[in-house]
Formats: C-alpha cells, sequence, structure tokens
C-alpha cells in the first residue's frame, strides 16, 4: 500500500489548477478597472497557460511544450517592458489609471 | 438595276443638325447657328430630291439613254423601295420587326412635303425668331422634329412609325412649351402631350392585335395577309382599324381629341404652321392611308373615320366663325381642314385626302406664317380686334394672305379648290349617306370662305382699331418663304389636273386623275361607281359658288366698319356665346375628365395609396431598421471590456459545445422533456 505522498500527482490537477488560474485572470481582466491590474491579469492568464503547457510536456516527454513555455515567457517580459512604459504614460497624461476613463478614442 | 438610295441620310441630316445646335448651339456665334440650322433640312430635302429623280428620272427625259435592263442610265428604283437596317431590331420566337424605310409614291409626296415646307419655315423662323432668347433652341428642337417626322413617314413597319409617332410629339410638346416660364405655355404643352397620349394608347392597342393576329407589323405584309384571305372582314379588323382611327383622331386633332390643337398656339407661330398645320397633324390622315389596307376590310371603320371626319370639320369651322385671336382662328380651320382630309379617308378616296393634304400644307403653313408675320409687324398682337387696315404697312403679308385665303376657301384655280373639290365629289359618290356627307361637307366650305374672309377683312381692311401700334413689313428672310408658299399655292393643286383629253374637255381634266394615278401603286385603282364627269363638274361650281357666298357674307358683315358684327352677335346672343366659348368642350372635359382624375389623383393615389400605404410601408421599414437598430447598438459600446467579455463568453460557449457530448445528452435530455411534458 503506497502512501498518498509517494503517489505522483495526477495530471487532472494540474489542468485544473492551470484553469483556475486563467479563469482568475480573464475575471481580473473583466472586473478590475485599476489598469495594473489588468496588466496583471494578462499575465496570470499567460501563466495559466503555460502551467498546462509543462504539465503536458512532462507527461509526453516532449520538449516542444516546454520551449514553447520560453517563449510565453520571453513575450511577456517584452510586453511587461512595453506595457509598463505605456501605462507610466498613460499616467503621466491623463492622472488616472482607470481604464473606463481612458476612452480618448470613443465617440 | 436597283440602287441604294440611302433613305436613313433623310432623318439623319436634320439629327445632326440637332445634335449640334442642341449641344453646342450656346456657344456658337448665331450665324453659325442659323447656318446649321438651315443646312440640315435643306441637305434632307435635297437629298429626298435626289432619290425622287433617281426614281422619275425617265418619266421626265424618257428619251434619255438607256441602259442596258431598258431603264435610263441614271438609274431606275422599283417602287416600292425598301431599306432595312442590316442588324434585327426585334427578333423574339415568330415575331421579326426590322428597322426598315419604305419609299413609295406616298412616302415621297409627304417627305417632299415635310421637309420641303419645312425648310421654307426655317427660312422663315431665322427672321420671326431672330431675336427671342433661345435661339439654337428652337432650332434644335425645330430640327429634332423634322428627324422624327421623317422617320414617321418613312417607316415600313407600324412600330418605326410609332418611333417618329412618338418622336414628333415629344418634339410638339417641347416647342408648344418653347416660352416655359410662360404658364399658359407649359400648360398648352403638357395638355397636347396628355391628349395625346389617349390616343397612342389607341395606337398601341391597334399594334398588339396587329402583331396577335397577322405576326408583323409591316404595312405591306399586312395588306397582302389580309388579300389572300377574303375571310378577314369587320371583327377584330374593325377594332384595329377603330384602334387605328383612335391614334389617328388624337394626333391630328379630330372629335373628340381636338382640344389640344388650339392651346397648341402658346408655340412660336413658326412651329404652330410647320406643326400644328403643315405636317405633324397630318400624320394621323397618312397613318390611315398607310393603313388603308385594314380599314378597307371594314366598312364600319370606314364609315366611323368619314363620320368623325365630317363632324369636326363642321364643328370646328361653326367655332373659328367667332374667335377673336387670328391663331386661334387658323387653329379651328386646321381642326376642320384635317377633318375633310378624314372625310376623304372615309369614303375610301385615300389619294384625295393626300391631295389635300399636301395642298393644305401649302396654304396653311401660308396663312400661319402669314399670321405670324402680322404678329410680328405688330410686336407681338394676337387679337383681331385690334388690327385692321393693315394693306398699307404690310402690302406683301396682306398679298400672300389673299392667296391663301381664296386658296383655303376654295376659289379656283387655286390649290383648295382642287383638293377640297375631289374629297367631296368622292363623299358624293358613297350612296345615300354620303349625299349627308357631301352637304355637310359643303356647308363646312361656305362656313370656312366665311370666317377666312373675316380675318382677312379684319386683319387687313377697315380702319386701324390700335393707336399705339407701329406695323411693320417682316425682313425678306420672313418674306421670301410667304412668297413661295403663296405660288404653291396657287399653283399647286394643277398637279392633278389631266389634260390627256384635251384642254377643251373640261370635265375630264378637272377631276384628279393624275394625282391619283401617281398613287395608285400605293392605294389600287379605285373608281368610284356612279361618277361621271359631269356631275363632279355641277358639285365643283355649287361648292364655287358657296365659296363664294360665304365671301360676299364675310364681305358684307367684316368689308366696313359699320358695327353689324356687334349687332349680330347681339341678336344671336345664344349661340353666339355658345361658340365663343367654343361649346365648353373644355369645361365638360374638365369637369368630366380632369377634375375626377385630379380628385382620384390627389386623394386615392396621393393620400390612401402614397401617403398612406406606400409611405406607411418605408416608415414601417425604416422602424424596425431602428428599432433593432437601437437594440444591436448597445453592443457597439466602445466599452473595450465588454467586447473582451462578450469574446470570454463565446469562447465559453465553444468549449461547452466541444466538451459535452451531445450525442447522449441530446437524446437523454429530449426524453427528460418528453416525459415531463406529461407522457
Amino acid at each position: 500500500m503506497s502512501s498518498f505522498l509517494s503517489q505522483e500527482v495526477p495530471l487532472s490537477w494540474y489542468l485544473l489548477l492551470s484553469a483556475a488560474l486563467f479563469s482568475l485572470g480573464v475575471v481580473g481582466f473583466l472586473i478590475k478597472r485599476n489598469l495594473i491590474t489588468v496588466f496583471m491579469s494578462i499575465e496570470l492568464m499567460l501563466n495559466g497557460v503555460n502551467l498546462s503547457f509543462v504539465t503536458f510536456a512532462h507527461q509526453w516527454h516532449a520538449v516542444k511544450g516546454q520551449i514553447f513555455v520560453f517563449f510565453v515567457m520571453m513575450v511577456a517580459a517584452a510586453e511587461a517592458a512595453v506595457g509598463l512604459a505605456i501605462i507610466i504614460a498613460v499616467f503621466r497624461a491623463r492622472a488616472t489609471l482607470a481604464v473606463d476613463r481612458i476612452d480618448l478614442m470613443k465617440l | 438595276m436597283i440602287e441604294n438610295l440611302h433613305l436613313w441620310y433623310i432623318p439623319l441630316l436634320p439629327f445632326a443638325g440637332f445634335l449640334i445646335n442642341g449641344i453646342l448651339g450656346r456657344r456658337l456665334p448665331k450665324w453659325l447657328v442659323t447656318i446649321v440650322a438651315l443646312l440640315a433640312p435643306l441637305a434632307a430635302f435635297v437629298w429626298v430630291l435626289n432619290a425622287a429623280q433617281s426614281i422619275y428620272f425617265h418619266f421626265v427625259f424618257p428619251y434619255a439613254p438607256r441602259g442596258p435592263l431598258g431603264y435610263g442610265t441614271y438609274g431606275y428604283v422599283p417602287l416600292p423601295h425598301v431599306e432595312t437596317c442590316p442588324l434585327a431590331w426585334i427578333n423574339i420566337a415568330a415575331l421579326h420587326i426590322d428597322f426598315s424605310f419604305v419609299l413609295d409614291q406616298l412616302s415621297l409626296v409627304m417627305l417632299l412635303i415635310v421637309t420641303g415646307v419645312g425648310f421654307l419655315i426655317h427660312v422663315y423662323s431665322v427672321g420671326y425668331m431672330g431675336d427671342e432668347e433661345g435661339y439654337a433652341r428652337y432650332f434644335s428642337y425645330l430640327n429634332l422634329f423634322l428627324f422624327f417626322m421623317t422617320v414617321l413617314v418613312l417607316a415600313g413597319n407600324a412600330l418605326v412609325m410609332f418611333v417618329g409617332w412618338e418622336g414628333v410629339g415629344l418634339a410638339s410638346y417641347l416647342l408648344i412649351g418653347f416660352y416655359f416660364q410662360k404658364k399658359s405655355a407649359a400648360d398648352a404643352g403638357k395638355k397636347a402631350f396628355i391628349v395625346n397620349r389617349v390616343g397612342d394608347f389607341g395606337f398601341l392597342i391597334a399594334m398588339f392585335l396587329l402583331v396577335a393576329n397577322f405576326g408583323t407589323l409591316t404595312f405591306t405584309e399586312i395588306a397582302a395577309k389580309l388579300g389572300m384571305d377574303p375571310g378577314w372582314n369587320g371583327g377584330v379588323v374593325t377594332v384595329i382599324a377603330l384602334c387605328l382611327m383612335l391614334g389617328a383622331a388624337g394626333k391630328s386633332a379630330q372629335l373628340p381629341l381636338y382640344i389640344w390643337l388650339p392651346d397648341a398656339m402658346e408655340g412660336p407661330t413658326p412651329v404652330s404652321a410647320l406643326i400644328h398645320a403643315a405636317t405633324m397633324v397630318t400624320a394621323g390622315v397618312y397613318m390611315v392611308a398607310r393603313a388603308h389596307a385594314v380599314f378597307d376590310h371594314s366598312p364600319f371603320a370606314l364609315s366611323v373615320v368619314a363620320i368623325v371626319g365630317a363632324a369636326t370639320a363642321i364643328f370646328a369651322a361653326t367655332i373659328a366663325l367667332v374667335q377673336n385671336d387670328i391663331k386661334r382662328v387658323l387653329a379651328y380651320s386646321t381642326i376642320s381642314q384635317l377633318g375633310y382630309m378624314f372625310l376623304g379617308c372615309g369614303v375610301a378616296a385615300y389619294s384625295a385626302a393626300i391631295f389635300h393634304l399636301m395642298t393644305h400644307a401649302f396654304f396653311k403653313a401660308l396663312l400661319f406664317l402669314a399670321a405670324g408675320s402680322v404678329i410680328h409687324g405688330l410686336g407681338g398682337e394676337q387679337d383681331l380686334r385690334k388690327m385692321g387696315g393693315l394693306w398699307k404697312k404690310l402690302p406683301v403679308t396682306c398679298a400672300v394672305t389673299f392667296v391663301g385665303v381664296l386658296a383655303i376657301a376654295g376659289i379656283p384655280p387655286f390649290a383648295g379648290f382642287f383638293s377640297k373639290d375631289a374629297i367631296l365629289y368622292a363623299a358624293f359618290l358613297q350612296g345615300p349617306n354620303g349625299k349627308i356627307l357631301w352637304l355637310v361637307g359643303a356647308i363646312t366650305a361656305l362656313l370656312t370662305s366665311f370666317y377666312m374672309f373675316r380675318l382677312w377683312y379684319m386683319a387687313f381692311w377697315g380702319t386701324s382699331r390700335s393707336e399705339d401700334a407701329h406695323p411693320h413689313e417682316s425682313p425678306w428672310s420672313m418674306r421670301v418663304p410667304l412668297v413661295i408658299l403663296a405660288l404653291l399655292s396657287i399653283c399647286g393643286g394643277w398637279i392633278g389636273l389631266d389634260f390627256s383629253n384635251g384642254w377643251g374637255n373640261v370635265e375630264s381634266w378637272i377631276n384628279m386623275e393624275r394625282f391619283s394615278g401617281f398613287l395608285a401603286p400605293v392605294f389600287g385603282a379605285r373608281v368610284a361607281a356612279g361618277g361621271s364627269g359631269e356631275i363632279e363638274l355641277y358639285l365643283s361650281l355649287l361648292a364655287v359658288g358657296l365659296a363664294a357666298l360665304g365671301w360676299l357674307g364675310a364681305y358684307l358683315v367684316y368689308g366696313a366698319d359699320n358695327g353689324l358684327p356687334a349687332r349680330l352677335a347681339g341678336a344671336f346672343s345664344g349661340s353666339y356665346r355658345l361658340l365663343a366659348n367654343k361649346y365648353f368642350v373644355d369645361e365638360f372635359y374638365g369637369a368630366t375628365v380632369v377634375k375626377p382624375l385630379l380628385g382620384f389623383s390627389k386623394y386615392i393615389l396621393g393620400w390612401v395609396v402614397d401617403v398612406g400605404i406606400l409611405g406607411g410601408l418605408a416608415w414601417l421599414l425604416g422602424g424596425i431598421a431602428m428599432f433593432t437598430g437601437a437594440i444591436l447598438q448597445r453592443w457597439q459600446s466602445g466599452n473595450l471590456r465588454s467586447y473582451a467579455a462578450w469574446l470570454a463568453a463565446g469562447a465559453a460557449v465553444v468549449l461547452i459545445f466541444m466538451l459535452v457530448p451531445w450525442t447522449t445528452v441530446w437524446p437523454a435530455s429530449m426524453g427528460l422533456i418528453w416525459k415531463v411534458a406529461g407522457h
């Protein structure tokens, strides 16, 4: 009788966690008003997806998934750099970070 | 040797004039406009003459050198000469209609009148319209008219004729409404167009019936088919003939559709001369003559034509007795003379009708142009009561008007005498009913003589009844056409004279054998039963007597300022008012046709159909669009997060759709619903 701990964590747990992280990211993206929080929510979604990539890569003993994760992290880093710069510029121009207020393009 | 006469030049030359003056006219100098406007009809006339000479050269010069076929080397084209556009026009199943032109004796006579008189009136217009605004516009319309009129005349089938028929209606509309700033002129143009629509309806129905019954619209083929089967008599042929007659009555201003012609006098006077006297209004007569095969097979339709013609003749003549507008007198006289022509057609004397058409074109164009000269000389005055004593100031106009009046009154040897006489003689020979028609025609001749001499005396004799007028004779460009037309009005009737039996034999040369012989290939040789030269001579003497009586009457009443006209009007005040108001026909039509139609248009069509049904439908459709838009508008909030939410929701729906095993869930859930529903 093997101990609970000696057993491998089942695949579905990782996937559920990944789905939970992604859903949290979606919800945060939709309901938060602060631009930085919205930005963090996007990161959360990206990482949720990353987790499922890693999970499947482990499951199938394929390295492609892990390589893809590195790509995603790299894009996320670039996005963070550009995005934060934009956020700072927006704050300087508008003195607010509430997404509902940044609607200059709207009719 | 069959030559190609290039008949299509005849209409296309005026059309080119129309295009040049219509498009560029306003930018061209006036002399160039004049040259283009005059060259177009002149070239067409020359082309007609060319066609005529290539046909008849060997008649004129029988000893000219002959070609190998025995005909003159200058070419002899057998008539009828048909030219067809190589491209098929309408080719549907069994129905085959070509754009074809036909030159035969009938269309040749018409073409000579249309282009010849047309050219003279163009020349006259140069003087008459010289100071007018829209000089180029006027001439472009006039050339357009000649284009359509020649198409009408040359037409080899009813559909080509209809093209010209509608086209001359258009040109007539444009020229009646030439002074379109004047409401009366614009209204008169509309009236002419709308009344003609009624006639065109008849023409169209006749064409449909022809296609349905004969499968062709070509006049010669219809005549051939009618001739092959003696069973074609009455019935549908009568219906076709009556529909054609309705069309002719519209175009040629016969009862009951004559009402547009007096109003058409709103146009410039040369237009009245060309379109509303000499050529266009005779198109109805021409059409009846062209379709004579149909009428010949329906005695009933023929008698309708004769009765309508005779009734119109006397009806319009009585109205003309008391009109005071010089142009309106002539307009009613034109209606009356057209009635004569239909009378001629109705008694199957087509060549006499065409003969009268020709002489009428000469003397009525002359009279109108002379009236235009008077109006021009008086600075626009048209009221006969304000004229008088003009012979000293307008000697040429006075003289040529006298010629025209003698011609229309039927005094020999002027043109009108021969043609009117031929019609009356043909009517007299049509059995007992023909005697009545003849009597009506003879009384009309008396009335015609009276009102024409009345016009002449009122305008040119007595003392001037207007102090502030300074009449002046017209320029040469107006006088020359007047003199030419006067010569034609004198000599025009002589072409019918036949001296082959010697000069002494008056009975022989006075009948119209030569002219009807010339047209015989078209109409067939017709010899009326019971006729004799003696009867014709007596009838002509009687007609001359009646004309002289009318002259005498007019001289006694209007020859001197004796106040007799006013006393007569007072003595017969009832009939005078009836005539002066033109039998109240316009008022009658206004009350019975125009008013109900306007009411129907305004209330039923305007309010119920247009505002109610069509407008309501438009509002309903618009409302639906606006309502859906108001709902769907909320999707386009511009709020990025709501877009993202929809995106997420969409993704979720797709995910659910993919994850749920529908093949098992679906039947199960259906079964559940089935159970819940109580089964």
